[in-house]
């Protein structure tokens, strides 16, 4: 007995360093500089601008891209128009099979793709190499499938393709974000320009270059680079008649204003504040593990992240003691480790606005805690943190962070938890674990959030649709429902 | 002047014209009314009307949303019968010609195909989705919750219930601007909602100077879409910008659409994921 306690002491006060594991780098291949990729080449830009993209986690330089201005942003759209003649009319088998080329590409070099992602964004290898890259391959096989067959997805229409997608992506999920427009729009017949974030282009331009080995029609796909000014000249150019647009709800709203009276067809993909909502009867290792992947995935860069935990106030307790220890484990590090859990926060800009926002919940009165965690000292970093004795008026409970921050809410009877979850403008994704199946039914029905994940979370799947609710956006991307917006129904 | 004929030295009971707002008749707030043909009194509504009717769609909305789709198809088919048994109102109404009789059964047809909706929707579609891995997955449209219905002046009772119908069809709760200078039918109509069974709240109709309620409607927070099929042009490029103030919807579906894709416009897409396993 003596010797077992001692044992177990003795276990408790060994630490299990895991050794360094870098992913390797030398087989990547990273420009200098790059120029835009238009009427199916590479080409020299009109503007002079350019600014560099860095790696976050490292603060160092990859590279440097164009800032587009209105005379190659114009180029890329008479390309694409030009293009949409041609590939609006391809038999549509043969369109099928340039998307399918894409994907099977996108498959052989999905290491080189997950390697650029993760040192352009600072997320983690893993999360790079076994979500962003397979995902983003999986959606253009599956709208490649589609391509012939847009007679059969909606009843009694004929489906017609629209003409040139212009489409603003961010910079949470770069390449699988690209793979949510370009693939449905292409499957549809439309053409495309592309805007990656301003901080992420790399893995689009590397997409360039998968176009061009896929012997991609000339102008089918265009990508110019730069910042908002760039988007903006995107969505608004005469000859773009459909915009889709993923990110802030605040861009949203700009976007969506500037769009009045054009008659331009628009899908937006907003931000998000999901309610993570556990019952008492719910298992408390799993959910843990299910709050965790809520919020810190991608250092809780998701805009469906379940940023507000709400936990029947009788397991409260014992939930959170599980959850601060599970946070205690948590890597953060080198993103390019196979072993990081959490990686460099995207850039300097949104690592300020996190901090921002944690400031006002300790000034409003909420009570943080953080695991010990050593932040490296080059790049941006932000260690796991979660807020307890938080009100609902809180900055923190209200406003999307974006970032690795959890606010913890409780809740009594299922109808509060449900009048908490939804007091909220947005209404992106909701979260429910419990063991009752038919209250998962009803929690599932009761919720105003376009995804609901029961016993489970941030879960994807090109099959599945995906958007929001009030203002986290309209439109669906994903399955038959994510064709409609790049489609006309005469 | 309808409802106001003497015959046979009666002196006949006219009918004071109200709107209808949480499932009461009620004169504007304002006390104001306008006569947009010179003899009968309409109600003038007024911003705060329109804040109540908005109100009282929020309120609602959850309640009929939760309906069955059958008990929603009844209701709406019962709209249908109420509509046909005023028959003769509304025939007057609409000036009494061949095009008014016609415009009726337009109507009531329009009620009874959508009533016949409800509950064939989801199966039309929803989905099950076949993703890659061990969950079960399924996609289901939800209402998106209170909307503006800016009704087109002409056919001023079909065109009407060719939108509304599809908006309640899917679960929502409408707050309805009755065209001005045609206002009667739209008026009229709600006295068919209001012995519909269709629970007070969940339709609201206003009327007045369009100049006055549209832009307050279209910038409501609390309005999840507007359908714009009785707008001008000039409007809805005003409507398209105060919309974005809260992600509104802008339904711009043809004013003679009669799908289910026009009851998907005023509706929201839900997905669900669980786990399979034992």
């Amino acid at each position: 007995m003596a010797i077992a306690k001692r044992q177990t002491t003795d276990l408790s006060r060994q630490t299990f360093d895991y050794a360094p594991a870098p992913e390797s780098i030398d087989h990547i291949k990273i420009e200098p500089r790059y120029g835009l990729f238009i009427g199916g080449k590479m080409v020299t830009p009109h503007s002079k601008k350019r600014f560099p993209t860095i790696n976050p986690a490292t603060e160092q330089k990859l590279a440097e891209v164009v800032e587009a201005d209105e005379v190659d942003v114009d180029h890329a759209v008479k390309a694409a128009d030009k293009a949409f003649d041609s590939w609006s009319r391809m038999a549509p088998s043969r369109r099928a099979r340039y998307i399918f080329r894409i994907s099977r590409i996108l498959q052989e070099r999905a290491r080189e793709l997950a390697v650029v992602e993760t040192m352009d964004g600072g997320k983690p290898i893993k999360e790079s190499r076994d979500v962003d890259i397979p995902l983003a391959a999986a959606h253009f096989f599956y709208y490649g499938g589609w391509a012939d067959k847009l007679e059969w997805a909606f009843p009694n229409r004929k489906p017609r393709p629209l003409g040139v997608a212009g489409q603003v992506i961010p910079w949470n999920f770069p390449l699988l974000m690209l793979a949510w427009k370009i693939a449905p729009a292409l499957a549809a017949g439309n053409t495309v320009v592309l805007k990656p974030a301003e901080t992420t282009p790399l893995s689009a331009l590397l997409f360039a270059d998968i176009c061009m080995q896929a012997e991609l029609p000339p102008g089918v796909v265009n990508i110019v680079t730069g910042g908002g000014k760039t988007g903006s000249l995107v969505v608004t150019h005469p000859a773009v008649k459909k915009v889709a647009f993923t990110g802030s709800t605040e861009v949203g709203k700009l976007i969506q204003r500037s769009l009045a009276g054009t008659g331009k067809r628009l899908t937006l993909e907003l931000g998000g504040k999901a309610a993570n909502i556990v019952f008492d009867d719910a298992p408390l290792d799993q959910a843990v593990e299910g709050i965790v992947n809520g919020i810190y995935f991608n250092q809780g860069h998701v805009c469906c992240a379940g940023s507000r935990l709400l936990v029947q106030e009788s397991i409260a307790e014992p939930l959170l003691e599980k959850l601060k220890v599970r946070l205690g484990t948590l890597r953060l590090g080198d993103p390019l480790d196979k072993n990081t859990d959490i990686g460099a926060i995207n850039s300097k800009a949104q690592l300020e606005k996190i901090q921002g926002l944690v400031e006002s919940g300790i000034e409003e009165g909420a009570e943080i805690y953080q695991p010990e965690c050593k932040l490296p000292e080059r790049g941006y970093w932000f260690p796991p943190t979660l807020f307890t004795n938080v009100s609902q008026s809180y900055r923190i409970v209200r406003e999307e962070i974006f970032g690795p921050v959890l606010s913890v809410l409780t809740f009594r009877t299922p109808a509060e938890a449900v009048e908490k979850a939804n007091n909220t403008p947005y209404g992106l994704s909701a979260g429910v674990w419990t063991d009752k199946g038919s209250r998962i039914l009803w929690m599932a029905e009761k919720m105003r959030a376009g995804v609901v994940w029961a016993n489970t979370f941030n879960r994807f799947d090109p099959t599945s649709p995906f958007g929001g609710y009030k203002e986290s956006g309209f439109g669906r991307e994903g399955g038959r429902h994510g064709l409609l917006p790049y489609l006309e129904l005469v | 002047m309808p409802g106001a004929k003497n015959g046979n030295g009666r002196v006949q009971i006219r009918k004071t014209y109200k709107l209808y707002i949480a499932g009461e008749f009620v004169r504007s707030e304002s006390g104001r009314a306008y006569r947009f043909d010179g003899s009968v009194n309409v109600p003038r509504g007024s911003r705060k009307d329109l804040r109540d009717a908005v109100r009282a769609a929020r309120g609602a909305v959850s309640g009929w949303a939760a309906r069955t789709a059958m008990n929603r198809g009844q209701i709406l088919y019962r709209a249908a019968e109420m509509l046909d048994g005023r028959r003769a109102q509304f025939v007057e109404l609409l000036g009494s010609g061949r095009g008014a009789h016609k415009e009726v059964d337009e109507a009531v047809e329009a009620l009874v195909w959508y009533a016949g909706w409800t509950d064939k929707l989801a199966q039309v579609i929803g989905a099950t989705n076949p993703v890659a891995g061990p969950y079960f997955n399924f996609t289901i449209p939800e209402p998106t919750g209170v909307v503006g219905v800016v009704a087109p002046g002409k056919p001023a009772l079909a065109g009407l219930v060719r939108r509304v119908a599809p908006a309640l069809c899917a679960g929502n709760a409408v707050v309805v601007l009755a065209p001005e200078a045609t206002p009667l039918p739209a008026l009229t109509l709600a006295e068919v909602l209001a012995t519909s069974d269709l629970p007070a709240g969940v339709a609201n109709v206003l009327s007045g100077y369009r100049k006055e309620l549209l832009p307050w409607l279209a910038s409501h927070m609390d309005v999840n879409a507007i359908d714009v099929a009785g707008c001008t042009p000039a409007e809805v490029i005003d409507i398209e910008k105060a919309a974005a103030d809260n992600v509104k919807r802008v339904v711009k579906l043809a004013p003679n659409e009669m799908s289910p894709y026009l009851i998907t416009a005023f509706m929201e897409m839900k997905t669900v994921w669980h786990p399979v396993g034992v």
